[in-house]
C-alpha cells in the first residue's frame, strides 16, 4: 500500500479470533464494504469486497492460500495485492491490517477534511 | 500537449484485439468507441458454445466494463454510427454523441444475409449472427422442453456457421433440418467426399439433411408466426424457428457513405489504411488484396498490423491463407488452402472406410496447396504448416498423406509428430500461437496445462488445439507430464476423483489436511474445487465421526441458502411431496411482508422460493417459518432437493396408488443426506406420469401391479429420459431400493457429477445388477445409509436460529482509533 501514514484512519475491529482461519467476514466502513480474511497460516487480509468481475461477495469466497475465490464465477484474487490470478484481468483495492496483542486494525484512507475534522474532535 | 483522439466504430473481436495490442505498448490516444450492440465485448466464436450449452455469455466475455474503465476507453453501447463527417474529422451516432478524431478506425464488421424469401419477417425467423440470436433459439429450445411436443428447427445454409447452429439446436432437444443449395455441405472448405462424411454423420444424429433443395417461401401458421419451409420442389418442411445461416456480408454502408472507396469490402492497402488519409479499416468489413476475411486468425493479425501502424511501427499486412475447424462435438474436421481441381494439380487422397477417416491433399508444383481431413485431423497443423511456408515436398510424396509421425520410419508416437515442427509452427490458430512460444512458456517452468494457458493464452479461445498443446507439454517434459489420461481432481493435485476416494479408504484419511499430505498436494490448503471435493468425499467416508469442515463448502452450504447475483439470497423451506397447507401459505405471506422480500416464486420442485433476502435477515426469516414447522428444503445443497408428487388415488380418477403419500415418505427418508451432486426424484400415480418421473434423478412410476422405480434421468444441461432400475409392489421395499441406489451413488460418484452421467462411466447394468440382483450388496448400501441417516437429519435452519455458526451472518462493527487519528486539520 502506497498511501502514506498521515492520510490513514484506523479502526478496531475487535480480537482477530472473531473471524474463522480460512474464513472471512464483512465491516463496512464510509458506506464502502471491506472483506476481513484470515489465511490457513494465520495471516489476515483486508480487500474490498467487491470482485473486479461482476461485483460478487469476494467474503463469501473459499479462501486458500492467500487467494479467495469468487462465489459468483470461481475468479481467483490475491488477498496479498488484490489482483485476479491466471488469464483474469482486474484488481481491487486492498487496505493495511495491524494486529496488537489480539486486536485486529484496519487502515482506512481519508477522503476529505471534514471527515478529518470529525474523527480528531 | 493534447493526446490524440482515436476513434473506433465497433467493438467486435477484431478492434478488441487491436485495442489489447495498443494497451501492451504503451499507446498515447485518447480511445473511443462506438458499439452498436448493448454490451462489452465478447468472444463471438465461443457462440456454439453458448448455443449448445457448454457455456453461458459471462463466460464468453473478452472485456468487462471495468476494463474499459481501467484502461481509460469511453465505451458508448447501444451507439451505431450514423454519420462520418471526413471534413470535419467527426463522428456522429444515433443517440446524438459526436466525437472528433485525429485517427479512425472502421470495424463494422459485417451482417448476416438475409434471403429475400417471402415470409422472412414472421417470427420465429432469425439469423446466426450475435447474441440476440442464440438468446432467442434457447428460448425457444427451452420452450420446446417445457412443452410436451418436441418442437423443430430448420437452419437455412449447411456452412459451418449453419452447421454449428445445427449441431447446438440438436443439443437443445428440438427436431432439425439443414436445408444447402449445393449437394456439398460445406463445400466452401469440403471436397464432394468430405462433404459426403459430414452429412451422413449430421443424419446419424438425427439431423434431417437435405442437399441441392432451393427454399421458396417461409409460411405463415396464421399467427404471424413461422409454419414451416418451403422448398423450390414443392415439399414443406415443417419447422416452429427457421435460422437462416447462408453467409455474410461486409458492413460498408457507412464508410461508402462517407466517401471512402469500397468494393466488396472496404478497401485498405497493406497497412490497413482506407482510401482516405487517417482512416484505417480492420476485421471482417476490410478487403484486402481482393480477399475478405470471415475467420478469426487473419483479422487479428490485421488487429496487430493496425495497432504498430497507429503507433508509428510500421508493419505490413500479407494477406493470410486460412485454416478452418469444424466446432462441432464428436466431429473432427480440417481444411485449408485450395483445393478445387485444376488442370496442374495432382491429388492424394487416404481413405479408411471402416474408421470413417477421409484425407485428401491437393499439390501444385509439389508444394501443398490445399488440405482436407476428415476423421482424424491431427496432422492438419503440420500440412498447414508446410502449405504456408511452401516446402517442396518431392522427397516425402510416398509417404506424406500418412502424415508427420510416419516420416523417418519412426514410431507412430504423436508426441514426436509434435517434436518435429519447427518452432514458427502455428498451434492456437485462435490466438496465433506459435510452437516456439509455447516451448518457451514450458522452459520458463509452466509444466501443466493451465499453465501454459495463463502465459500464452494457447487453448484458451476454442480449445480444439487442447491436444496439440498437451502434446507438446509431453514432448518437453517426458514422463514428468502425464497428459492427463486420469482427469485430475484440480490442478492441486495429479490424482483423479476415483484415486483420491480410493486412497481416502486404503489409508484410512481422516481429515483435509492429512489427505494433503499423504498424497503431496501441490498447494498447502488446496483450492475452491479440490476442497469441497474432499470435504464430500471424507463427509461420505465417516458419516459419524468426521467433522465437517466448514471453511470447505461452497457459500451456500454455509449460509443454508442460494447466493443471488447481487449477494442477496433467495431461500426455500421443503414442502413435504410438493403438498401444503394454508398455513404455510399463511406464514410465508407473513413473512415476505415483514422483511419486504420482493420475489415470490413458484419453483419446478414444487415448492415456494422467496429470492432477495439480505443476509443479516436469514436468521429471523427462518425464525419465523420455523415457528409454522417449515424447515429448510436444501435448494442449495449437493444433496436431496425435492420429491415432486402428483395426487395419485386420492384424487385422480386414473391414479393406481398413493403417489403424493409415497413421494412424503421418500422425502422424510431421504432429507439431509448429502450426494455428490444434487438429488431430484419425482412420484406419478400413473404412467400418465404428470410429475415427471422420467427425467429425474430417481422417479417412480406407479402402475396397478406396484411400483416401477426409474433413475439416470436428466432435465437441464443434458436431457435424458430415465433408465428403468426394476419393478417392486411395496412401498417399503421401494424405499429401501431407492435408498440403496442413492449410496451406491454417494460412494462412487465424483463430486459434482449428476447420477446419470456417474451410471452411464459405470454402466447402468452395473447398477441394475448390484442393487436388484444382488439382495446382499442392497442390504449392506442400505444398512450403511442407514447409518449416515442417523446423524444427517438435523435442520439446519433450527440449528442456526439457535445461534451456530452466527458469525456467518453478523458484521465486524469498526471503531475509529482516536489515539491515532492522523492530523489535527480542525480550525
Amino acid at each position: 500500500m502506497s498511501m502514506s501514514e498521515q492520510s490513514v484512519q484506523w479502526y478496531e475491529l475487535g480480537p482477530v479470533s472473531s473471524i474463522p482461519l480460512r474464513g472471512s467476514r464483512r465491516v463496512v466502513i464510509n458506506d464502502q464494504t471491506i472483506g476481513l480474511f484470515r489465511t490457513a497460516t494465520d495471516k489476515v487480509f483486508a480487500i474490498d469486497d467487491q470482485c473486479p468481475h461482476k461485483k460478487g461477495p469476494l467474503s463469501e469466497g473459499i479462501v486458500h492460500d492467500n487467494c479467495v475465490t469468487c462465489p459468483l464465477h470461481n475468479w481467483v484474487i490475491s488477498l496479498e495485492d488484490g489482483k485476479a490470478q491466471g488469464a483474469d484481468e482486474g484488481c481491487v483495492n486492498t487496505y493495511p491490517v495491524k494486529i496488537e496483542g489480539e486486536q485486529l486494525r484496519i487502515g482506512v484512507a481519508l477522503c476529505n477534511k471534514q471527515e478529518l475534522a470529525t474523527v480528531g474532535d | 500537449m493534447k493526446k490524440q483522439s482515436l476513434v473506433v466504430i465497433g467493438n467486435g473481436m477484431a478492434p478488441g484485439r487491436m485495442l489489447e495490442h495498443l494497451i501492451e505498448q504503451n499507446h498515447a490516444f485518447d480511445i473511443t468507441i462506438f458499439n452498436a450492440e448493448p454490451r462489452v465485448n465478447y468472444n463471438r466464436l465461443m457462440l456454439s458454445y453458448v448455443l449448445d450449452g457448454n457455456k453461458s455469455y459471462e463466460d464468453i466475455i473478452t472485456h468487462t466494463d471495468e476494463w474499459y474503465q481501467q484502461n481509460a476507453i469511453t465505451l458508448h453501447k447501444s451507439a451505431p454510427v450514423t454519420d462520418i463527417d471526413t471534413d470535419n474529422k467527426t463522428v456522429c451516432s444515433s443517440n446524438g454523441v459526436s466525437c472528433d478524431y485525429d485517427k479512425l478506425v472502421i470495424a463494422t464488421g459485417s451482417s448476416p444475409f438475409v434471403l429475400p424469401l417471402p415470409g422472412k419477417n414472421l417470427d420465429g425467423v432469425l439469423t446466426y449472427r450475435d447474441l440476440d440470436d442464440v438468446e432467442t433459439m434457447l428460448s425457444v429450445a427451452s420452450e420446446s422442453r417445457e412443452q410436451s411436443k418436441t418442437l423443430r428447427a430448420v437452419v437455412i445454409g449447411g456452412g459451418l456457421l449453419g452447421l454449428e447452429a445445427a449441431a447446438g439446436l440438436l443439443n437443445q432437444g428440438m427436431l432439425v433440418s439443414v436445408l444447402h443449395l449445393v449437394d456439398t455441405l460445406m463445400e466452401k472448405q469440403l471436397d464432394p467426399s468430405a462433404g459426403w462424411l459430414l452429412a451422413e454423420e449430421f443424419t446419424r444424429r438425427g439431423v434431417d439433411v437435405y442437399t441441392g433443395v432451393q427454399s421458396e417461401a417461409i409460411t405463415d401458421n396464421g399467427n404471424g408466426a413461422v409454419a414451416g419451409v418451403q422448398l423450390a420442389d414443392g415439399r414443406i418442411i415443417d419447422a416452429d424457428l427457421v435460422v437462416m445461416a447462408v453467409g455474410i456480408r461486409p458492413s460498408t454502408a457507412l464508410a461508402q457513405q462517407a466517401g471512402i472507396n469500397v468494393e466488396r469490402g472496404i478497401v485498405v492497402d497493406d497497412h490497413m489504411q482506407t482510401s482516405l488519409a487517417d482512416i484505417y479499416a480492420l476485421g471482417e468489413c476490410a478487403q484486402h488484396n481482393g480477399d475478405v476475411y470471415g475467420l478469426v486468425a487473419p483479422l487479428y493479425v490485421m488487429a496487430k498490423v493496425l495497432a504498430d501502424n497507429l503507433i508509428g511501427q510500421p508493419s505490413t499486412y500479407a494477406g493470410s491463407i486460412t485454416a478452418t475447424r469444424l466446432k462441432v462435438d464428436g466431429v473432427s474436421l480440417y481444411s485449408a488452402g485450395d483445393f478445387s481441381d485444376s488442370p496442374d494439380s495432382e491429388e492424394i487422397v487416404l481413405r479408411d472406410a471402416s474408421a470413417g477417416i477421409y484425407k485428401r491433399l491437393v499439390l501444385k508444383d509439389n508444394k501443398i496447396a490445399g488440405a482436407v481431413l476428415y476423421g482424424e485431423t491431427s496432422d492438419g497443423p503440420w500440412f498447414f504448416d508446410m502449405l504456408k511456408r511452401g516446402v517442396d515436398i518431392s522427397d516425402l510424396r510416398d509417404t506424406l498423406i500418412f502424415g508427420q509421425s510416419f516420416q523417418g520410419g519412426s514410431a507412430l508416437n504423436p508426441s514426436e509428430a509434435v517434436a518435429a515442427l519447427p518452432d514458427n509452427a502455428e498451434i492456437c490458430g485462435c490466438n496465433g500461437i506459435c510452437k516456439g512460444t509455447i516451448v518457451a512458456a514450458i522452459d520458463n517452468g509452466s509444466t501443466t496445462l493451465d499453465g501454459v494457458r495463463a502465459v500464452t493464452k494457447a487453448s484458451s479461445s476454442c480449445g480444439t488445439c487442447t491436444g496439440l498443446v498437451e502434446q507438446i507439454l509431453t514432448f518437453k517434459l517426458g514422463s514428468e507430464y502425464q497428459p492427463a489420461a486420469v482427469t485430475p481432481v484440480c490442478p492441486c493435485t495429479d490424482y483423479g476423483h476415483d484415486d483420491v476416494r480410493r486412497l481416502i479408504r486404503l489409508k484410512s484419511l481422516r481429515s483435509i489436511p492429512e489427505v494433503m499430505q499423504q498424497l503431496q498436494w501441490k498447494t498447502s490448503c488446496g483450492c475452491a474445487k479440490c476442497r469441497p471435493a474432499l470435504n464430500y468425499y471424507l463427509v461420505c467416508e465417516y458419516p459419524s465421526d468426521y467433522k465437517d469442515d466448514y471453511q470447505s463448502r461452497f457459500i451456500n452450504e454455509r449460509a443454508h441458502a442460494n447466493i443471488q447475483k447481487d449477494g442477496t439470497y433467495s431461500i426455500v423451506p421443503r414442502m413435504w411431496g410438493g403438498e401444503t397447507s394454508s398455513l404455510q401459505l399463511r406464514t410465508i405471506a407473513d413473512v415476505v411482508d415483514k422483511y419486504n422480500i420482493p420475489t415470490v416464486k413458484v419453483t419446478g420442485g414444487q415448492r415456494i422460493d422467496m429470492l432477495g433476502i439480505q443476509k443479516e435477515d436469514l436468521i429471523h426469516v427462518w425464525r419465523d417459518l420455523g415457528k409454522a414447522g417449515f424447515v429448510s428444503g436444501h435448494a442449495y445443497a449437493k444433496g436431496l432437493r425435492t420429491v415432486k408428487t402428483c395426487v395419485g388415488t386420492d384424487w385422480c380418477r386414473f391414479g393406481t396408488q398413493d403417489s403424493t403419500g409415497l413421494g412424503i415418505k421418500i422425502e422424510k427418508f431421504m432429507w439431509g443426506s448429502w450426494t455428490p451432486a444434487k438429488v431430484k426424484m419425482a412420484v406419478s400415480g400413473c404412467p400418465r406420469n404428470c410429475a415427471e418421473a422420467t427425467c429425474k434423478d430417481v422417479g417412480v412410476i406407479c402402475v396397478d401391479s406396484g411400483y416401477e422405480i426409474h433413475f439416470a434421468g436428466a432435465a437441464g444441461l443434458d436431457i435424458k429420459g430415465t433408465e428403468v432400475l426394476g419393478h417392486s409392489d411395496n412401498e417399503d421395499e421401494v424405499i429401501e431400493i431407492i435408498a440403496a441406489l442413492l449410496q451406491m451413488y454417494r460412494e462412487q460418484g465424483h463430486y459434482l457429477e449428476r447420477i446419470y452421467k456417474w451410471a452411464r462411466r459405470v454402466g447402468f447394468d452395473e447398477v441394475k445388477a448390484q442393487i436388484m440382483e444382488d439382495t446382499d450388496k442392497r442390504e449392506e448400501y442400505f444398512n450403511r445409509f442407514m447409518q449416515s441417516q442417523k446423524v444427517a437429519q438435523i435442520d439446519p435452519w433450527a440449528e442456526r436460529v439457535s445461534g451456530t455458526h452466527d458469525h456467518e451472518f453478523n458484521n465486524i462493527t469498526p471503531l475509529p482509533v482516536k489515539s491515532e487519528a492522523p492530523l489535527r486539520l480542525v480550525q
